[in-house]
């Protein structure tokens, strides 16, 4: 006893519920309704079969790439104490939830012509698009490994890379397994992207899911192509969450950043950090300035007209309500998604960590969303939520519901490897000094968790203000989000209709960066010194 | 809870009828064809203050004054709910048939017709004001299920700026597209993910015929034409004219795209714009609205339909959204009648036929293009 300080199935409720609720049933619902003899006739095409083996071979190079990118500057994001390393690590995620449209002109304006449509600007975009979610989801347990165990080895005589190898690789591994299956998940799922910057020849599995659901209406082929899908990442899915579960190791985590950072002195160290800047700045922080000069671009010189058109009506799309009226529309969504992902992606997290069975199958389901197209969830919610007394068809809340469904797998990425490294023992203690379930809880697990949660809520947050899919899918009856209004200015002719667009991206990475920052410093106290 | 608890109905009644009959008066006193035509639609009983959902695509406009305008007059406020691109929102249209998530359905265009008629999404209502809309539309078979809003052109715009540079004339004919004068030089959208893209494939199946089509491509093909997924991309990627920077001076966009780069340049804005329409080939597209079938508030819809077809909103489409109005007689804004191409002799087929083979012949183009 005593290992687990609440039961896991108590703490797995509201996850399952809701996951059940709007993933599960939907998606049963639009099966049920177009599953058919064509559904099989679909996989014997052999187009079909090239679709899946691009899917997975472009998924499988992108995941690869961004760890080998990533992974370096997540060490040095976290663990080397230099000026402005917050607001790197702030930057580092405002590409993660720019709209496909925007970062694909950006790919466009600093590329050459002949490298679009190729598989080679699709792995850069996605290693641009992904960077972030390796960063925070490994970083999060980075941050806090104690930096003893490898001082300790090192005083031992080993070498840095032996040390990292035996000792620091180790303990991070389930974080690494967890962000590799995030970006396996991400890449294989891929859309805008890929439609953007890929030729009309680099089609995913997603990809033609989309066009059979919401073009061709070919529900019953696009059934089985979805069935193909999360079959294929429901395995990837539970491999993944019980390698995690097999690695994972219980640790004393620190949580002062004095612990556990060190300013880089020696040449080593100087040259690492030097690489990570350089590559942040080339592959993350380029494309974004070409977004700002485009925004400050008016004819033939520079000014700040499409600035100033971001206020005014004429400018915008709807007729009825200015560019920037799309902000207002953006934070309240994520303000309700946030709080939504973080309340049940914590849970789920703590349920996956204490459950002694099923935790595997937990895990995988709740990370199920992010391999589901958003075209199938969105055509299934209007079959099982389209008649009284349920019809929540264009109520407010499915907007931020949706958002907080992509972004909870993203929560219980960040909590989860923390969750798990708790040390047992302290609870034993908490219990043996005769603390309630509850309270060893709240004072054992949620300091240590805080932080993470802090993490995950500053995600949750980007995410839904950089959805684009579902929202544009969902109907809503008030003005458009910000990728959504930027989106339809580009879709427009005229230099003012690209001005404007641009400037609005450049307020939606402004308002990402300052939001994670924001959330990273609102952890709940201090954390607890045991 | 739509509906208001006694005292209210009470006031909200009598609030009606006073405006149904200023309406009706001002209807009548004005001796404007329009205004009587909308009063005559809805008896009074309808004007109770209702909410109607207009389900429409992600590219629907409309000014402001447009808006209050019907309801000032009719009592009824239009809610405007976007459900994503044409292709979702007809499709989305038709999983609900019977149980839709609004009461008008607007911005159903002539590739996606037959599907949406043939799937009952529409109740059929043919409002007085068709008979203003010009005849040429209302040949189109719609079963009295929709009624044509607007049309607008797909067609090759051109840079003229870069021709002029190089001394070469820019061609004039969609066959010339395939002349190795102008090689490397076209850009289009892949007609499989993209509504601009399938017109301009319609368009060279309407000029081509079913033996000619795939052929016209192979030479397209040959002569180094770029396929992109989306308007997006080609127009601000790939084309070098307008707003963007690429490289080809021609791409598959509207017959409307050169007036629009005029009212959304820079200050002081341009005389005249940079692009021009080639008016050979162009491909016309229909966009249509109808009463949703299984509304509850089926007066009040028919009555935004009305609205639809009414001189001020036919005045304001042109500026709102860069199509023409269908109204016969409509007044359009000077950028228009200035800049606009009206291609003489546009191509169009039949949605029956549209429905009936898009899908093969897109698969078709992809195995020509692409492969």
């Amino acid at each position: 006893m005593g290992a687990a300080p609440l039961r896991a199935w108590v703490l797995a409720i509201v996850p399952v519920g809701v996951l059940l609720a709007f993933l599960a049933w939907p998606v049963a619902v639009l099966l049920a309704h177009s599953l058919s003899g064509r559904s099989v006739e679909v996989l014997q095409q052999p187009s079909v079969w090239r679709v899946v083996g691009f899917t997975l071979g472009q998924a499988l190079l992108s995941t690869l790439l961004t760890l080998a990118v990533a992974l370096p500057g997540t060490f040095v994001l976290h663990r080397y104490a230099f000026p402005g390393r917050r607001a790197l690590l702030a930057v580092a995620t405002v590409p993660f939830v720019l709209p496909t449209v925007v970062v694909g002109l950006a790919f466009r304006a600093l590329l050459p012509p002949s490298w679009v449509g190729t598989l080679g600007v699709i792995l850069l975009a996605h290693v641009f698009f992904n960077y972030a979610v390796v960063v925070r989801v490994v970083g999060g347990l980075w941050a806090h490994l104690d930096p003893r165990y490898e001082q300790v080895a090192r005083a031992l005589g080993a070498t840095p890379w032996r040390a990292f190898r035996t000792v620091t690789w180790p303990l991070l591994r389930p974080a690494v397994a967890a962000a590799a299956a995030l970006v396996l998940l991400f890449t294989f799922t891929s859309f805008g992207v890929v439609l953007v910057l890929g030729g009309p020849t680099t089609v995913t599995l997603e990809v033609e899911i989309y066009r059979r659901t919401a073009q061709l209406l070919d529900l019953s082929g696009a059934a089985g192509l979805a069935l193909l899908q999360l079959g294929a990442l429901g395995v990837v899915l539970l491999v993944s969450a019980r390698l995690q579960a097999r690695v994972a190791v219980a640790q004393r985590l620190r949580t002062d950043p004095a612990e556990t950072t060190v300013r880089p002195r020696r040449p080593g160290q100087l040259v690492l950090l030097g690489g990570v800047l350089a590559s942040i700045g080339v592959l993350l922080v380029a494309p974004m300035v070409a977004l700002v000069y485009r925004s400050v671009r008016v004819g033939d010189g520079f000014g700040l007209a499409w600035w100033r058109a971001l206020a005014d009506v004429d400018a915008g799309t709807t007729g009825f309500s200015a560019p920037l009226a799309a902000l207002r529309v953006s934070l309240g969504y994520a303000a309700v998604a946030t709080v939504v992902a973080v309340v049940v992606g914590g849970l789920a997290a703590c349920a996956v960590a204490y459950a002694r069975h099923g935790a595997s199958l937990l895990d995988a389901g709740l990370t199920l969303p992010l391999g589901t197209s958003a075209v199938t969830v969105g055509f299934g919610l209007l079959l099982a939520y389209g008649r009284p007394p349920l019809d929540l068809r264009g109520s407010w809340g499915m907007v931020p519901l949706a958002h907080a469904l992509v972004a909870v797998p993203l929560v219980l990425r960040t909590v989860l490897p923390v969750a798990r490294s708790v040390d047992p023992r302290l609870r034993q203690v908490a219990a043996t000094l005769g603390a309630a379930p509850l309270r060893t809880w709240a004072t054992v697990d949620l300091p240590q968790l805080a932080r993470a949660l802090g993490v995950g809520a500053g995600f949750a947050f980007a995410v839904s203000l950089g959805e684009f899919g579902a929202t544009a899918f969902l109907a809503r009856a008030d003005s458009p989000t910000l990728p959504v209004q930027v989106v339809r200015l580009l879709g427009r002719p005229g230099e003012q209709s690209l001005g404007t667009a641009m400037a609005l991206a450049t307020v939606l990475m402004v308002v990402t960066a300052l939001a994670v920052l924001v959330t990273e410093r609102l952890r709940a106290g201090r954390p607890g010194q045991l | 809870m739509r509906r208001p608890v006694a005292p209210w109905g009470l006031l909200a009644t009598v609030t009606l009828v006073a405006l149904a009959l200023t309406a009706c008066a001002s209807g009548s006193g004005s001796g404007a064809p329009s205004g009587t035509a909308d009063v005559t639609v809805a008896p009074p009983a309808s004007f109770a203050p209702t909410t109607v959902r207009l389900l429409t695509h992600d590219s629907f406009a409309v000014s402001d004054d447009v808006l209050a305008d019907l309801a000032a007059r009719t009592g009824v406020t239009v809610q405007v709910v976007t459900a994503g691109d044409a292709g979702e929102l007809v499709n989305r249209a038709v999983l609900t048939a019977g149980n839709p998530e609004g009461d008008v359905l607007f911005g159903l265009d002539t590739t996606l017709l037959s599907r949406a008629v043939d799937a009952e999404v529409f109740a059929p209502y043919r409002p007085a004001a068709l008979a203003e809309v010009s005849p040429k539309l209302r040949e189109i078979d719609t079963d009295d299920a929709v009624v044509p809003v607007d049309y607008g052109d797909v067609c090759v715009n051109r840079d003229d700026r870069w021709f002029a540079d190089r001394g070469l004339v820019p061609p004039a004919t969609l066959e010339q597209l395939a002349d190795p004068r102008y090689r490397d030089l076209l850009v289009v959208e892949n007609p499989a993910t993209s509504s601009p893209g399938l017109a301009f494939l319609l368009a060279t199946v309407a000029r081509y015929g079913e033996e000619g089509w795939t052929g016209y491509w192979e030479r397209l093909r040959a002569n180094g034409v770029r396929v992109v997924n989306g308007w997006t991309e080609a127009y601000t990627g790939e084309f070098s004219g307008g707003g963007g920077r690429g490289t080809r001076p021609l791409v598959v966009s509207y017959a409307s795209s050169p007036p629009a780069e005029i009212v959304f340049a820079a200050d002081p804005k341009p005389s005249a714009p940079s692009t021009s329409v080639l008016t050979d080939g162009c491909y016309r597209q229909v966009e249509f609205a109808g009463v949703l079938r299984g509304t509850d508030r089926p007066e009040a819809a028919r009555a935004v339909v009305d609205w639809l077809l009414s001189e001020p909103f036919q005045a304001d489409v042109a500026l709102s959204m860069f199509v023409f109005p269908a109204r016969d007689g409509t007044a359009l804004p000077e950028v228009f009648t200035r800049f606009a191409a009206v291609p003489p002799e546009p191509l169009a087929l039949a949605p029956e036929v549209v429905a009936e083979n898009r899908d093969r012949w897109v698969e078709a183009w992809t195995e020509v293009v692409l492969r």
